[in-house]
């Protein structure tokens, strides 16, 4: 019987519905909201509809000073914010001509990988969470528990940790920081093993993510992919390697690409990023020069009239930041380019077709920060 | 020694004793459906704690320990605070189908109850057909999953649903086959000729391979038959949030969740009494100085213990695996499952006409 | 699909499907020594938390009741929250001068983002972050902090 209050209608004419996706779904890891189109399990188009937890980040940035702007980029991608706050520095940073120490430079590379580790070991759990499995979620925390207590011994902060300034770094790292820091990729290349025994191995995990959300190269470039997903699609667009900031062209480490761009190739392409930035860190670790953490600077930040544009490699992709200036003490006009905004753009070309589960394991690899795409 | 075998069978004769058989016959029933009650309510507190504490052992965490000695009363007060609370019926549901299916949902859970033998000579009705009933009336509680499904008005509902219709229609295949393997070498149907025939051994070790691989087939089945991970797309919370009981609060949601440890319960107990000889104590051969203490150990301690063991795997199963996708699943069942159970049955057929199993 | 692959296929997936049992089978017997799960409010005491934590701005206050604040405001110009407020008043000093000093230093815990940024800006270390982080109140209004003491002035040297 046909009921004016029925939500279970199909679109007039054809078998398909509409159903919500969000913006409060366990999967969509924030406010993301996803307008499903389904016919059955099959699922017809995906519509993201964006901009529940936008905060005008970068209109807020607008009226504050060189020096207090970073701060709130640590709000965009929460789970990377120490990368946020390193691009933020290094554009003020370009457009001063300020020279950074060589030691903050390590220790920033230092802290941009121990990062990355984390966000993926997050990402790890989350993947596995949203394909069912529960208990990697609390195996990955374990060692994104022991990053969060060296950020905050060195950095004072365990999120937002806001610890680049432009020249430098805030704080000198920690007595201890090296020893735990080595502690760590000791422990973390023993659990990372058991990563790959307990879920990559897995057949129903692998059956789950081979052939699904196929991202070709060419689809990959025109949509603007960075980071991981792009790779994994064959891309090579690693920012360390092509654009080498800090000390980075002078550390020995390889630009990991995978072929299929599938979701079991950004799945393998984070865990092997994540053994890459445990050689990283073991080669600087014991190599961090003595010398100033912070350069000489001025006490009121001026940047001249101009544009100025730095990038970075998050774990997600290449952040920009893109500031216009009028030679004040606040930025005229402050742009980010964040990765997810423009991996969230191919979700609905690499979901059509696919079952709905397939849906949540795509969104699990493209690894989205509701925060980082709206800002 | 103590047995509940007396026990009933003194209840039964004073009953019979004292009162017109039929109205002897009316206080039996009352007397079963308190103790299936009791039953049920004993399981839900005992296996929602359980799970919590496997899921957290194996976790790294330390689940519930606040109330209570370890935390054993958190799920009575998880109870009382269902009980409670309110039973919404959101606007513009099927009324009588939402505040049906999860009545019918556990009245399915109760009925399969009867044939269970829970320790030698305790069982509320030694039907002769038991293993056909337990398959029959199980399927029934998919009536209820798809009534949820559809009234809820909600497409999440009925997406989990019609997933664990066609979950639950094909897993019941393989795993009435399965059972079928012990009917095969025990020749009978009835549950308590069935756990008679392994008195000198479990099914498990006495049929051959095609015992062992009907058991692994039944495990998978029968976790797939209680919409359980990772097998649970019925419910799959980070697709469809919580499927066909999205919509369901209160002491309504209770019957579900219960239903589901009830029914985990249940197919492990036909588990055990299939494959592991029910409440037929571990013998070894002619050590008869070894089976002659094991038969100290009561019966329904030996029951309750291979079930326990039993449920454990099941949990074991839900907190390792992810979850399949419906075509994965079924391909799992019409592809793997069933072709092999078919195999199996033949050869086991095979081996019980040439008598070679012990 | 030939039969002797359908059936490598069962294999691999069955021995797959037993490694992953036996992680999540080893930490379920080994549960007692790893567990992480810190409880706590029942470890309140035994809690340590790294020293640089930042968890509130304090300013520090000797045994005199002496602190260090000249009133600047360079803190309250570096926060880019508008989290600090300094009044400020002028103190007579013994010739006679008129002396720029702090009289209220407000801070608004309620809108700060722990950033570090004021402790940065300060040039005479008057004050720091604080390791408290318990900060969660029934009322509002009792976020808003005066950090230096009733009857604190400032220490004789600092400028």
């Amino acid at each position: 019987m046909y009921r004016e209050t029925d939500i279970i209608q199909t679109i007039p004419g054809t078998d398909e519905m509409v159903i919500n996706v969000g913006p409060q779904h366990p999967s969509t890891h924030g406010v993301l909201h996803l307008v499903l189109t389904i016919n059955g399990e099959i699922v017809k188009k995906v519509e993201p509809h964006i901009g529940y937890i936008h905060r005008s980040i970068e209109k807020m940035c607008e009226s504050l000073t060189y020096r207090q702007f970073i701060y709130s980029t640590s709000r965009m991608d929460y789970l990377a914010a120490h990368t946020n706050n390193h691009a933020c520095a290094m554009c003020v940073e370009q457009g001063m001509g300020i020279e950074v120490p060589l030691r903050a430079q390590y220790i920033r590379v230092l802290m941009d990988e121990l990062t990355r580790i984390a966000s993926h070991c997050l990402w790890w759990g989350s993947i596995a969470m949203d394909c069912g499995a529960v208990t990697p979620f609390f195996l990955a925390f374990r060692e994104r528990e022991m990053i969060n207590t060296i950020m905050e011994e060195t950095c004072g902060a365990r999120l937002t940790m806001n610890y680049n300034v432009p020249g430098g770094v805030m704080a000198d790292i920690h007595p201890t920081f090296q020893q735990s820091v080595k502690d760590f990729v000791r422990h973390f290349r023993s659990k990372i093993d058991e990563y790959d025994e307990l879920v990559t191995g897995n057949i129903i995990f692998q059956s789950r993510l081979k052939g699904v959300g196929k991202l070709s190269k060419e689809d990959a470039i025109s949509y603007g992919c960075t980071g991981p997903t792009a790779r994994a699609s064959g891309v090579s667009c690693d920012v360390r390697k092509h654009f080498p900031y800090e000390i980075y062209n002078q550390i020995d480490f390889k630009e990991i690409t995978h072929t299929a761009g599938d979701s079991y190739a950004r799945y393998l392409m984070r865990l092997a990023e994540m053994r890459e930035s445990m050689n990283i860190i073991e080669q600087l670790i014991d190599n961090i020069p003595e010398g100033d953490y912070l350069a000489k600077t001025k006490a009121v930040l001026k940047l001249p009239k101009g544009e100025f544009y730095s990038r970075v490699e998050t774990p997600r992709g290449e952040l920009g930041v893109y500031i216009v200036s009028e030679g004040g003490t606040t930025p005229y006009r402050i742009k980010f380019r964040s990765p997810g905004f423009s991996n969230l753009s191919a979700l609905d070309h690499m979901t059509r077709g696919h079952k709905i589960g397939d849906l949540v394991a795509i969104m699990g690899t493209l690894d989205l920060v509701i925060p980082d795409i709206d800002r | 020694m103590f047995s509940l075998e007396d026990i009933t069978q003194s209840v039964h004769n004073w009953l019979y004793e004292t009162m017109h058989p039929t109205l002897a016959l009316m206080v039996e029933f009352a007397i079963i459906g308190v103790l299936v009650i009791a039953l049920f309510a004993f399981l839900g507190l005992v296996l929602v704690m359980m799970e919590r504490k496997v899921s957290s052992w194996m976790q790294l965490r330390l689940g519930p320990n606040r109330i209570g000695p370890w935390g054993w009363f958190q799920t009575v007060a998880d109870t009382v605070k269902l009980i409670v609370k309110e039973g919404m019926t959101p606007n513009n549901v099927d009324r009588l189908l939402f505040n049906l299916a999860p009545i019918l949902v556990i009245i399915v859970s109760m009925v399969i109850m009867a044939p269970i033998m829970f320790a030698k000579g305790f069982q509320i009705w030694d039907i002769n057909i038991g293993v056909l009933f337990v398959s029959a009336v199980s399927s029934l509680s998919i009536i209820g999953i798809l009534m949820a499904g559809w009234a809820s008005n909600n497409k999440y509902s009925l997406l989990g649903a019609m997933r664990s219709g066609a979950q639950i229609v094909s897993y019941e295949l393989s795993a009435g086959l399965s059972m079928l393997t012990i009917v095969v070498l025990t020749g009978s149907l009835k549950m308590s000729d069935i756990i008679q025939a392994q008195e000198t051994g479990w099914w498990l070790f006495k049929g051959h391979i095609p015992a062992i691989i009907a058991f692994v087939i039944f495990i998978i089945a029968a976790t797939a038959e209680t919409n359980r991970a990772p097998f649970d797309l019925a419910e799959a919370e980070s697709e469809l949030t919580a499927g066909f009981h999205t919509e369901y609060s209160g002491m309504k949601f209770a019957l579900f969740f219960l239903a589901e440890y009830v029914n985990i319960f249940v197919v492990c107990a036909i588990g055990a009494t299939l494959f592991l000889g029910g409440w037929m104590p571990f013998h070894v051969g002619n050590w008869e100085q070894f089976n002659h203490i094991m038969d100290y150990i009561p019966t329904s301690i030996w029951f309750f213990g291979k079930t326990f063991f039993l449920i454990f795997v099941i949990m074991w199963f839900r907190w390792t695996f992810p979850r399949l996708r419906i075509d994965q699943l079924l391909n799992l069942e019409w592809k793997y499952l069933l072709p092999i159970s078919i195999f199996n049955i033949l050869l086991v057929t095979v081996i019980a006409l040439a008598g070679w199993h012990f | 699909m030939n039969l002797k692959q359908y059936f490598a296929d069962i294999f691999n997936g069955v021995k797959s499907l037993a490694t992953g049992m036996k992680v999540t089978g080893g930490y379920f017997l080994r549960h007692h020594k790893e567990k992480i799960t810190e409880q706590y409010p029942d470890n309140r005491d035994t809690l340590v938390l790294a020293e640089r934590f930042r968890g509130e701005v304090v300013m520090l206050h000797d045994e005199n009741n002496e602190h260090a604040c000249t009133g600047c405001t360079a803190c309250e110009l570096a926060c880019p929250n508008g989290t600090i407020k300094i009044i400020t008043k002028f103190d007579i000093s013994p010739e006679g001068k008129k002396k720029k000093a702090v009289d209220t230093f407000i801070y608004h815990l309620e809108l700060c983002t722990m950033c570090n940024l004021c402790v940065e800006a300060c040039p005479t270390g008057a004050i720091s972050m604080a390791n408290t982080f318990e900060h969660s109140v029934f009322d509002r209004s009792t976020l808003t902090k005066q950090l230096n003491k009733p009857g604190s002035k400032i220490r004789a040297g600092v400028e």
